[in-house]
């Protein structure tokens, strides 16, 4: 998989030693139940591990609660979000996004330092994408992100001058969803919300009902072709 | 298990310092072990053969990851408990003074006053006759029993859209519904065709069994019926019957639909018992007897299937470790399964992605005094037509100073999210001011509350899954089998989903299978 960020935040981990010695460990005592610190996924810190919970492991995202994939978001995005459910602009009470709304009481929980624990941890994570789940005409999606490129970039990488998030190796039925939030102004419709305004009036030209499934499939080729 | 409260308290803040089994091993040094026989051996489940060593990793210290690690333990098996929460019981949760709710994003302490009786059972509250597993486990560890009254007859109905929002006992709705019902089939003008197939005798008993079951007149006609109650009198004076309630108003109201026949429901049926002291008592019976390491506040990063075990890895204070076991019995919730890293095949996944699972909302209050038995109410339940649906009275403690109330109890999904969204105090106002439409003093008593939405508590995000048994056809074969080593069990792997029953009959399939597997494995390298 191609690295989704630009630059890598991260350096490789020195794995193999550890993977070496929990081999020998597990050899060495075959059929007895050992527990030993070791390699594996990055693990939460113990404040922010209820995040995990349904975000995921590494924060690759979990489709039957909801949660997004947060592995690909940039640290000024994801801080901006969680500012955004602290301040009420995103999924404000009273609005349909229940999904968003289950952010609402996360945030809240979270001061200043919080937020900055939170956006760590998000960048401690590797990226990841996740196999696509919804079908689309990826070679007609491509004709529909010519609008979305001055902002979104050519490979869905996002520019944080135009705070545009990276776009690639997001969940796609999050993708989907977010348009038709736009497209309803279920976001994008709350004083506050400034880019959302934007990407209201963007997403404003999908209006065929197979324009955002093929839009999102040609997004879901960034992350699965060189 | 009537335990002294400093002890338990001692005991909590262990616990919240060592965040391990610790807790567990120290509370028999503290003599707080039934101090019982233990269980019969499962026939299903065979002690290892002398030298033979199998390991077994539990995932999930509910009810079915304890009931495993209790047996298999006696059995020879060494086993390992990894919990991700900071208390074990999974949802079975009895909250009491100090206690915390873990809820995302709204962790509330339990502020009711320290003493044993003031508690609340925030999941599994009450036990049927016929749930023979859980009787044989409390039974056995000595837990013990007493009456859960699940249904009172002299409880309220409550509903806004009949009899002006005034609530009418029980005993008058349902005795007046089946006058009225009794007394159109008897007037019934279709009923000599009705009739036909009966001789003249059979249709004279049939009218009589109608004049009883709804107390008609000789005519088959219902005038009122002492079952409601009376009016007035029946002490030194005759009684006077209440005037009939009108039948259109009864019809208006939900409590028809099911709650009218509640007790007639499966697993409803009086008499229930409850757990003297609270539902976790069981649990603590479990805690004390298990000699395996629970490792709590661990949440499980990783499963890996390999062809001769299964290794796991899980986050200990943000640290990753790593187990490896022969065995692997796993009973998170399904839902949640699908973030942790794993190896499973693809038709194992996709069913884990169909396990729907529950969204149920309790609320309870710490009431000054317990008013509802001066309107001569023992126990049981008050259902309304609101969003609160239900008001428990508690089954123990009559004619105490306070009392702790269940405030509601939602079945309905939405109705569940809608509240889960409150605010906590948000959430306490408004089962406030529904309660007061059925006693309407309510809020004067209230000292406290907590309300558990069991969508939003975290390591959870659901409770047990109410897909209907056509739905569970689709995945329940792929599931109830292991992939691998690794089995998946508790509640949500059976057909009484939400019960500990549910949850014990799956441990017990689960062990059934394991030990098969174990006795060929050691055939194969004799």
């Amino acid at each position: 998989m191609p690295s989704l960020r630009h630059p890598p935040r991260r350096l490789p981990r020195p794995l193999g030693p550890w993977l070496l010695f929990i081999c020998v460990a597990w050899v060495a005592l075959a059929r007895m139940a050992v527990a030993e610190a070791g390699a594996g996924p990055v693990a939460a810190p113990p404040e922010l591990s209820h995040c995990a919970v349904c975000h995921g492991v590494e924060l690759r995202g979990n489709a039957l609660l909801d949660s997004p994939n947060l592995s690909v978001l940039p640290p000024w995005y994801v801080q901006r979000q969680l500012e955004s459910y602290k301040s009420g602009w995103r999924a404000p009470a009273g609005s349909p996004d229940l999904a968003g709304r289950e952010m609402h009481p996360m945030a809240a929980a979270l001061d200043a330092d919080g937020v900055r624990a939170a956006t760590a941890y998000v960048a401690s994570v590797p990226e990841y994408a996740p196999p696509p789940t919804l079908e689309g005409d990826a070679a007609r999606g491509e004709g529909l992100y010519r609008t979305c490129i001055a902002c979104h970039g050519e490979r869905g990488q996002g520019n944080e001058s135009l705070s545009s998030p990276p776009l690639a190796g997001q969940n796609d039925w999050y993708l989907a969803r977010q348009l038709e939030n736009y497209l309803s102004g279920v976001r994008g419709g709350v004083p506050g919300d400034l880019w959302g305004v934007q990407m209201r009036a963007a997403a404003a030209v999908l209006q065929n009902d197979a324009d955002i499934p093929d839009l999102v499939a040609y997004i879901n080729s960034f992350s699965t072709t060189p | 298990m009537n335990k002294p409260v400093s002890r338990r308290r001692f005991l909590a803040k262990l616990g919240a310092v060592g965040g391990s089994a610790a807790v567990y091993q120290a509370a028999i040094g503290l003599g707080l072990a039934p101090a019982q026989s233990l269980a019969a051996p499962l026939a299903s489940l065979q002690p290892l053969k002398d030298g033979q060593r199998r390991s077994v990793v539990i995932l999930g210290a509910g009810i079915s990851g304890l009931v495993c690690a209790y047996e298999l333990e006696r059995a020879g098996y060494d086993c390992t408990l990894i919990e991700a929460s900071h208390r074990i019981g999974g949802r079975v949760l009895t909250l009491r003074a100090g206690d915390l709710v873990d809820e995302m994003g709204n962790r509330q302490t339990c502020r009711f006053d320290d003493d044993p009786s003031l508690y609340f059972n925030a999941g599994p509250a009450r036990i049927p006759a016929d749930h023979r597993l859980v009787h044989h486990y409390c039974k056995a560890l000595g837990v013990p029993l007493e009456v859960f009254v699940n249904e009172n007859y002299h409880a309220w109905v409550q509903d806004p859209n009949a009899f002006g929002g005034k609530p009418v006992r029980m005993r008058e709705f349902m005795a007046d519904a089946r006058g009225f019902m009794t007394e159109f089939i008897a007037k019934s003008p279709n009923r000599a065709q009705f009739d036909a197939p009966l001789s003249e005798a059979d249709a004279e008993r049939l009218f009589e069994f109608l004049r009883i079951y709804g107390d008609l007149d000789a005519k088959g006609r219902y005038q009122g019926s002492g079952r409601a109650g009376y009016a007035s009198g029946g002490w030194q004076e005759p009684g006077t019957l209440k005037t009939p309630l009108d039948f259109k108003q009864i019809l208006n109201a939900k409590f028809w639909r099911e709650a009218m026949h509640w007790g007639e429901l499966s697993n409803q049926t009086a008499p229930m018992m409850q757990v003297v002291g609270g539902s976790d008592n069981l649990i603590k019976g479990f805690a004390v007897q298990i000699k395996s390491p629970i490792i709590t506040q661990a949440p499980v990063q990783s499963i890996n299937l390999a062809e001769d075990g299964v290794s796991v890895i899980y986050n200990q204070r943000g640290e990753n470790k790593a187990i490896r076991a022969d065995y692997c019995l796993n009973n998170i919730p399904a839902h949640l399964l699908a973030g942790i890293r794993n190896n499973f095949p693809a038709p194992y996944l996709g069913a884990l992605g169909m396990v729907d699972w529950g969204k149920l909302m309790k609320i309870a209050f710490q009431m000054s005094k317990r008013f509802w038995e001066d309107e001569g109410i023992y126990g049981g339940i008050s259902w309304t037509g609101q969003e609160i649906e239900q008001i428990w009275y508690p089954s123990h403690g009559y004619n105490s100073a306070k009392g702790i109330v269940l405030g509601a109890y939602t079945f309905e999904e939405e109705t569940a999210e809608a509240f889960a969204r409150l605010t906590p105090a948000e959430r306490l106002q408004r089962a406030i001011d529904q309660g007061a439409a059925v006693h309407p003093k309510y809020a004067s008593y209230v000292e406290n509350g907590v309300s558990v939405p069991w969508n939003r508590m975290n390591h959870m995000m659901g409770c047990g899954n109410f897909g209907t048994d056509e739905d569970r056809k689709r995945w329940f074969k792929t599931l109830q089998s292991p992939v691998g080593r690794h089995y998946l069990m508790g509640d949500q792997v059976s057909y009484h989903p939400g019960w500990q029953e549910g949850a014990l009959s799956s441990a017990h399939f689960v062990l059934a299978q394991l030990n098969e597997r174990a006795k060929a494995e050691a055939g194969g390298r004799a």
